[in-house]
This record gives structure tokens, sequence and C-alpha cells, in this order.
């Protein structure tokens, strides 16, 4: 005998089953995923030619038994399968292995530098989505108007400019006004705020640089995803109840026109970490980018695989917490 | 729901507060710089456009990082400012044992470290030792204690360091001597704390590390009791620069005083400007071409897929006279280069070998096709030649794909070689597998080149049969695989031979057997392409004198040697801009905030929610 309050139940703890299940299987392939990173990053990074034993006697005096030593230390005499088998273990112990340049633990470099790149690409990401979604919404608004051409327009050219090249340009256009080069200066004061201005002074030019790149792609998702919520029904309703142009906008459409782009922020968010290279090489913003750029030129696989982890992970966990927040946010999602 | 606006305005808000911040610490940052009064600290500050691994001087290894330790250490011998030849530093003179064998190095007494402790013959006798017993020590010099019996110090002013067999290095030892009482309790020479100030600042050099940001930069404050007396400029800062570019723009805004590895374009674009000058001097580094000649490992079996057709000395050198270092320097190098010659470039000019005029191939065209003709190698119809076996002669040249230099090199020798009738098919590619290719010898033709020491064992060492690499391919720094008796009998004899004179003998016929075989024809010695700023600075220290570069130098010369110029240009037009600039963000900030609120209170009162 099944009354109305019965099913309402049921459906509540089918509900909060699902839901929990749902993450456990979302986890459970997001941790799938990290390990096929750390698989795929050993072997992928191993067909990268190069000796790093070669890379690192370059141009200086070394005997065979230096050499020797160094490949004995590194591990790279033995077969492929044992210092694979020896990667996989240090990571569960938190070790990354070794730098072949500096011979430093990877993890300590990779600290070293998550921090300036998380505060460049970051704040630059924070701005370039306030921004952008900002732009979107007027552009869509006014589709077809002036406004919305010249921002389609700015926000395209400036998509594809590449963004060593806009930095150097902002570098000579500024004529010296920012410092070009580091996070911090040696003639700064010590002590808190001016060492924290000194930080802020360092950051205009990279992270404007990198806004500039980055604020077009949430412009345009989001120009696009409001347009398809333009001619919907319930904002002819909105309309109908006599709701200002404006509140229309902002109350009605927008919201739903955002969902998609939530998903793209997090999932860009995940890239946070390795979408400056470039920028930091120009800046010599001393972050994860530059690390990478620095551990190409050798190969220093340690580094390669460490740095190719960290990105890896960060943009599957983005991901799930993407897919998790989506969920949260749309019933249409929970239900369906 | 108007979180969109919120957010949008709490993110417009917030940047421009940063800006303003911005705008007080760039004023901040120019009302501390070096104002003209004599009684502000000379600053030098130097671009830095190559990384530093580590300050701790026994593992660092990177270029950067060995100059740190040149700037902070004293060293037993440097090589001198004017001839680059082994000079007096902590050991103040030294004499050798008949047999050769044993060193006696009288050290300079009175001097101090930096934290007030005397220095004796008991810290060079640590540092050595230490490198003997401790592996780790051996990471950055290990080579020049391999050869080490012992090493001793009798009393405080003397050291004795004892050779297994003679070392002609001897007299210029590459290794900073560091302090006994700070390195001795350090049991870990990879520990984090070797890198840190606490420890690497207490040092006896020119100058004194005071700061170090790692990436970032570092800062050393002049050493006012050097023996040799206390440099003329009161701070050196080293600001790491990831790109040249960067750093050019950098000079010319005057934020460096001091940068090197220009390129031929950035040069010439710095040398119109009244308040930089440039310095072009002879560098340390040969380009070359290296030719297959039928390579093989240390075990003499041969490896890689070189065309066997090279093994034809006659081949050789014809293709040797068919390349004209002349036009590599003029057209590829714009002019900033030496012609080739030996291994040894002639900045280092005790050693330099020239070809005589009688033994001097010359760029010959005719020649080369006349000793083709007569070698046997047939010209066909298309003017190309056939091998005597019947193939067509085709050789592959490969080199970086990244670099101009190997772009315009590898087209200017394709078409010579095509007019003596080789066919030359261009392998240009990245660095690693130019590395891999050029080590298991599979290439024909391959563009290389080495940077050089003052003492020439090291250019010697890479043509040396011990240099290959073993069956694995692994093992040894080669940079031809030549492996010749007569080169590593004069190679052994010059590395034995302790009288300069007689020394500099061996290295020059070294040379010129290694010319005469034409494995390798080195094409040019690339010039060292600095500026500076010459309204701040007048004058630098150059190695050697009078025409050496200021930066690319093995010792400190160029950084103790700055004279700071008399008068500076204030900072007023850096000032005029930066009140632009805060005077526009006040606007642009006055102007958001007033048009967001204005647009709240346009919204009528009964549709807010």
């Amino acid at each position: 005998m099944k009354g109305p309050f019965t099913d309402s139940r049921q459906d509540g703890q089918r509900g909060g089953t699902g839901t929990a299940r749902f993450v456990a299987v979302k986890a459970a392939e997001a941790a799938a995923s990290i390990v096929l990173v750390i698989v795929l990053g050993f072997f992928l990074f191993r067909l990268l030619p190069g000796d790093p034993i070669a890379f690192m006697a370059r141009d200086r005096p070394t005997d065979p038994g230096q050499i020797a030593e160094l490949r004995d230390r590194l591990g790279l005499d033995k077969p492929i399968l044992a210092q694979f088998g020896n990667y996989f273990l240090g990571l569960f112990q938190g070790d990354f292995g070794e730098s072949y340049l500096e011979r430093r633990p990877v993890l300590d470099m990779i600290g070293e530098r998550l921090w300036p790149t998380v505060l460049l690409v970051g704040s630059a990401t924070v701005l370039a989505v306030a921004i952008g979604l900002w732009l979107g919404i007027r552009a869509a608004w006014r589709r077809d108007s002036l406004f919305d051409r010249a921002q389609t327009g700015i926000a395209l050219t400036l998509w594809s400019v590449p963004q060593f090249w806009l930095g150097l340009l902002l570098l000579v256009a500024t004529g010296g006004l920012f410092p070009s080069r580091g996070m911090h200066s040696p003639d700064a004061a010590p002590g808190f705020l001016p060492q924290t201005l000194d930080v802020l002074h360092h950051l205009i030019l990279p992270c404007l640089t990198l806004l500039a790149v980055f604020y077009a792609q949430y412009m345009l998702v989001m120009r696009s995803s409001l347009l398809g919520e333009m001619n919907a029904d319930y904002l002819v309703t909105a309309r109908a109840k006599g709701l200002r142009e404006d509140l229309v906008r902002r109350r009605h459409a927008v919201p739903n026109a955002l969902l998609p782009t939530v998903t793209l922020v997090f999932m860009q968010f995940g890239m946070v970490v390795s979408g400056a290279v470039t920028v930091e090489a120009v800046f010599s913003w001393p972050g994860l980018g530059q690390l990478t750029y620095d551990a190409l030129h050798g190969p220093d696989l340690p580094v390669l695989q460490g740095v190719f982890v960290v990105l890896a992970g960060a943009v599957v966990l983005m991901n799930l917490l993407a897919e998790l927040l989506y969920r949260v946010l749309d019933p249409r999602v929970r239900t369906g | 729901m108007g979180y969109v606006r919120r957010v949008c305005t709490i993110a417009a808000v917030g940047t421009l507060g940063v800006l303003p911040t911005a705008g007080i610490a760039a004023a901040q940052q120019h009302a501390q710089q070096p104002a003209p009064e004599p009684a502000q600290p000379k600053v030098l500050r130097v671009a830095l456009t190559t990384g530093i691994d580590h300050l701790n001087p026994f593992t660092a290894s990177l270029a950067a990082s060995t100059q740190v330790g040149r700037f902070i250490y004293e060293f037993l011998t440097i090589p001198s400012a004017e001839k680059a030849a082994a000079a007096p530093a902590l050991a103040e003179s030294w004499r050798i044992s008949p047999d050769k064998l044993t060193w006696t190095f009288k050290i300079r007494q009175g001097a101090k470290w930096s934290d007030g402790q005397p220095i004796t013959a008991k810290d060079p006798a640590f540092t050595f030792n230490r490198m003997l017993t401790d592996e780790t020590a051996r990471t950055a010099n290990g080579n020049y204690v391999a050869n080490f019996a012992s090493v001793t110090a009798p009393d405080d002013a003397t050291l004795v360091i004892r050779t297994k067999t003679v070392q002609a290095t001897m007299d210029l030892l590459d290794v900073p001597i560091v302090p006994e009482h700070i390195w001795a309790p350090i049991k870990d020479l990879t520990a984090p704390e070797t890198d840190t100030v606490p420890v690497v600042g207490v040092d006896d050099g020119p100058y004194r590390l005071t700061e170090y940001k790692q990436n970032e930069y570092l800062k050393f404050a002049a050493n006012k009791g050097y023996w040799r007396g206390a440099p003329k400029v009161d701070e050196l800062q080293l600001l790491v620069f990831k790109d040249v570019e960067s750093a050019v723009n950098a000079l010319k805004q005057g934020e460096v005083d001091v940068l090197n590895r220009l390129t031929p374009t950035q040069f010439d674009a710095l040398k119109d400007r009244p308040d930089i000058a440039t310095n072009q001097a002879p560098g340390r580094r040969y380009n070359e071409i290296t030719l297959n000649f039928g390579v093989q490992n240390a075990q003499n079996q041969p490896i890689g897929n070189g065309n066997p057709v090279l093994k034809d000395i006659r081949l050789r050198q014809a293709i040797a006279q068919t390349i004209d270092p002349k036009t590599v320097v003029d057209k590829v190098m714009g002019g900033y280069g030496q012609l080739g010659g030996g291994v040894i470039p002639p900045i280092y000019q005790a050693y330099h070998w020239d070809p005589p005029p009688d033994q001097a191939r010359g760029f010959d065209l005719a020649k080369a096709n006349a000793a083709l003709d007569a070698a046997g190698y047939r010209k066909g119809g298309d003017g190309l030649r056939t091998e005597p076996g019947g193939a067509r002669l085709e050789l592959r040249l490969t080199g970086h794909a990244n670099r101009g230099f190997d772009q315009r090199v590898a087209q200017y020798v394709s078409g010579w070689l095509h007019d003596i009738g080789i066919s030359v098919k261009q392998e240009l590619v990245s660095d690693e597998e130019l590395n891999d290719r050029t080590n298991a010898g599979n290439y024909d033709l391959a563009i290389s080149g080495y940077a050089t020491n003052p003492d020439p064992d090291y250019a010697l060492s890479l043509h040396t049969c011990a240099a290959r690499p073993n069956a694995q391919g692994k093992g040894g720094t080669t940079d031809t695989f030549f492996c010749d008796p007569q080169y590593d009998q004069l190679y052994a004899q010059q590395l034995a031979e302790t009288d300069p004179a007689a020394r500099a003998g061996y290295v020059k016929r070294a040379q010129a057997r290694l010319s005469s075989q034409a494995v390798n024809v080195v094409l040019d010695y690339d010039n060292a392409l600095e500026a500076y700023r010459s309204d701040r600075f007048s004058s630098f220290g150059k190695q050697p004198q009078p025409d050496g570069p200021i930066l690319e130098q093995t010792g400190y010369w160029g950084v103790y040697g700055a004279v700071p110029a008399v008068a500076r240009s204030g900072d007023s037009a850096a000032n005029t801009g930066l009140w632009i600039v805060l005077g526009v963000v006040a606007a642009v900030a006055l102007f958001g905030s007033g048009y967001t609120l204005g647009r709240r209170r346009a919204i009528p009162m009964d549709d807010r929610e």
C-alpha cells in the first residue's frame, strides 16, 4: 500500500543515495584519470629524444667516471619498468624524484613556483571571468549593435594575438612605468605593506597581458549562451509582467545562460597553472610556466613529469568539481 | 538575483583598487632609485639571462652559478685580467717540485672571511679534501681533483698538493675555496641550507652575498676589506631575465645597467643610443662542421649510419676547402665573429693556432673540384658526382632547427658543396634530436660548437680517444669522435708539461694534427656582444685587456672593475609618466564608482528585490 508520503520519502532516499553514488563514481573516474596521467606522463616523456646525462655534461669538463656516477645516482642504468616502479611508488610518498638540472627534489621546485603562478593566472582569470561575462551579457543583449560588433571584434583579435608578443608590446608601450621582470624588486623596502605593493607593482603587466587574452573566451561563450536564451518564452512572460528590460536580463535571462559558463570557468581554473608559459617567460615571472619552459630545454624529465602530473591533476580535480557543482546549480541535471 | 552585477562590480572595484596601490609602489620604487647625491649607494644591476641551479659552490654547475662563486669566493689563483693567465689570488705564490708532482702554495695572510674568522691554508685543504672524500662535493669541479694524491696544510700559510701524475692545470684550479668552519659541520652537501645566505654569505671575494631570491635576483654588497681594494660600486644586483628581448628593453629603460648574450640584430639596434655603450669582444666559443669519418665508440667498434664515403680523407679535405669561414663571419654573423682556425679561440692567444700559410687550405672551389676529379669522383651530366662504387654522392647535413646560425650556414654549405658536385640533404632538427644523432654517429655533416676555457685542456680533451662514448652510446663527451694516436700523444704531452711555452707548443701541434685530418672545419669564433648604460657607468674591467668581454669572462674583473659615471640623469621623465598613469587611474576609479552608484539609484524601488 503506497501513499503519497511514502512515495516522497522513498524518492528522497533514492535521491540521497543517487548523489552519493554519483559523487563516488565521479571521484573514482577522476582517480583513474590521474593514474592514467602518471603512467602516460612517465612513458611519454621517455619518448623525447635527448640523453639527460649528455645534457648535464654539455659544455663542461666531465670525465667518464663522473658521468657513470651521475647515471647510477639518477637510476638511469635500471630497466625502464624498474624506473617506472620506483617513480610510481615514490609518488605515493610525495617523492616526485630529483631534477636532473638542479639536483633538488622536484616537489620542492614545484612548491616554490606554484604560488606565483596561482597569483598571476588566478588573478587574471578572476578578472577575465568578471569582465568577460559582463561584456558578453551586454554584447548579447544589444546584438548586432555597434557595441556588440566592436566588442566581438576586439575579443576575437585579442584572443588570437600571441601572448608573448602582447606582453613585449605592453612592456615597450608602458616605457618603464612597471617593472619588466620578476615578482620582487631588490630595492623594495622590508615590511609586509611595501613588499605586497611591490608584488602588485610587478603583477600588473603580466596580469594585464593574460587578462587581455583570457577574457575573450568568457565573453564569447557568455554572449552565445545568452543569445540562445533570448527568444525563450519565459522572457516574454517576464516582459509581459511589466518588468524593465534591465531586470528581465539580470534576473531571468542571465542566470539561465550562466549555467554552461560555470563549467567553462571551472575547467579553465584547472588550467590556471599551465596557461602562462610564454607570459611568464617574457616577464621572468618565477612560476610553473617558467619552470616548464626551462625543463623542456633539457629535457629535465623528472621536472616535466612532476609538472605534468600536477597540472593534469588540477584539471581532473576541477572537472570533477565542475560536474558536482553543475549538479547542484541545475536541478534538471539532478532529476534527469 | 543581481549577483552577476555584484560580482562584476566587486571585481571592477577590486581592480581599480589594485591599480593605485601599484602606482604607489611605482612611486616608491622611483623614489628609492639612487639620486645623484654622492651619499646614495652606487648600485650595479646586471641582467642575468641564464639560470642559477645552486649557490653551493660544490654543486653549482651552470655558467651563471659559477659566476656567482667567482664574485663571492677567492680561488687559489685566478685567470688574470690582462691575459687570462694564472695570477695570484688566495695563493700569493706557488712552486713545483723537480718531479713536477708536488705543488706548494703560499697562502695570503691577514685576510678574513666575512664573519671575521681568519683565512688560513686549512680552508683550501678542507675544500679539496672534502672533494676527495665526498662524491657530492665533486659534482661541479671534480675533474680538477681526480688526479690528486693528497692535500695538506702543514701550517697556516702553506698548502701542499701532491698529484698522482703531472697535471698542467694545477696553476688554474677552477675551484672556489670555502671556509672550513662553516662547511665542515654540514654533513649533507645536497641539503637546502647550502644554498642559503647564512652559509654561502660567509665568503671572501670582492662581493659578499646578502640576499638571494631564487629565480628572481641576487644582491651583493661590496667587500670593503677586500685585499685587492674595495669595488667602486656599493651594491651588485643580478636580476634574472628569462627573455633577452625583455632584458634589452629593461636596459633601454634603465632598469638594468649591463647585459650580454645579445644577438647581432639587438646589438646593432643598441649601437646608436647616446646613453648606451656596446662592447664587441672576442668570445670563447667555436662553431664548426664535423664530418662523420666513420666514427667508432670507445671500444673501436663502428657506430652510426654515416655515409662511408667520408672515410676518404681526400673527399673530407675537398669539403673543408669548399667551406668559406669568411662568408660565415661576414654574412651569417654580420661581422660579429672571428675567422676559424684551431679549436682554441684567439681570445686565448697563447694557445690559439691558425694554419700557417703553407698549410692553409683556403677557400678554393676549383682546387677542390680538381682534387675530387683526381680522386675518381666522376661528375655526371647534372653536375653531380658519383662515388667510385657508382652511387650518387649525397650527404646529409644536420643542425639545430631553431638556430638562425645553423639555418643560414646550412644554406651556404649546401650551395658550396653543390658547386663541387656534392648533393646535400639538409636535416635541421630539435636540440635533443641533434644531440641524439651526433652522440650515436647518425650524421654525415653536423653543425656543432663548444665553449672553451682559459686552460686548453678541456677543448683538446673533446677530441681524444677517451672522450668517445662506450658501446651503449654513453660515458664520454666527444665532439668529433676523433681518435688518433698522434693527437692523443700530443694531448698527453701538453697535460704533463708545466712549462707554459713548451705546453703551448704541444697544444698548437695537437690542433694542427686535428685540422690536418679534416674531421671538422672550425667556421668561426662568436663575438661576445654586450651593452651597458654609459650614462651610469664609465667603464668595466675587461678580460683579456684591452678588448675582452665584460661579463662573458672567467673571473670577476668585469663587475669588480665597474666605474660609476660621475653624473646621472634624473628620473623626472619617468615620474611625469607615473603621474599621468595615476591620474588616469584615479579618473577611471571615480567614473566607475559614480557610474555604478548611478545605475543602482536609477532602478525604481519597487523593482528592487
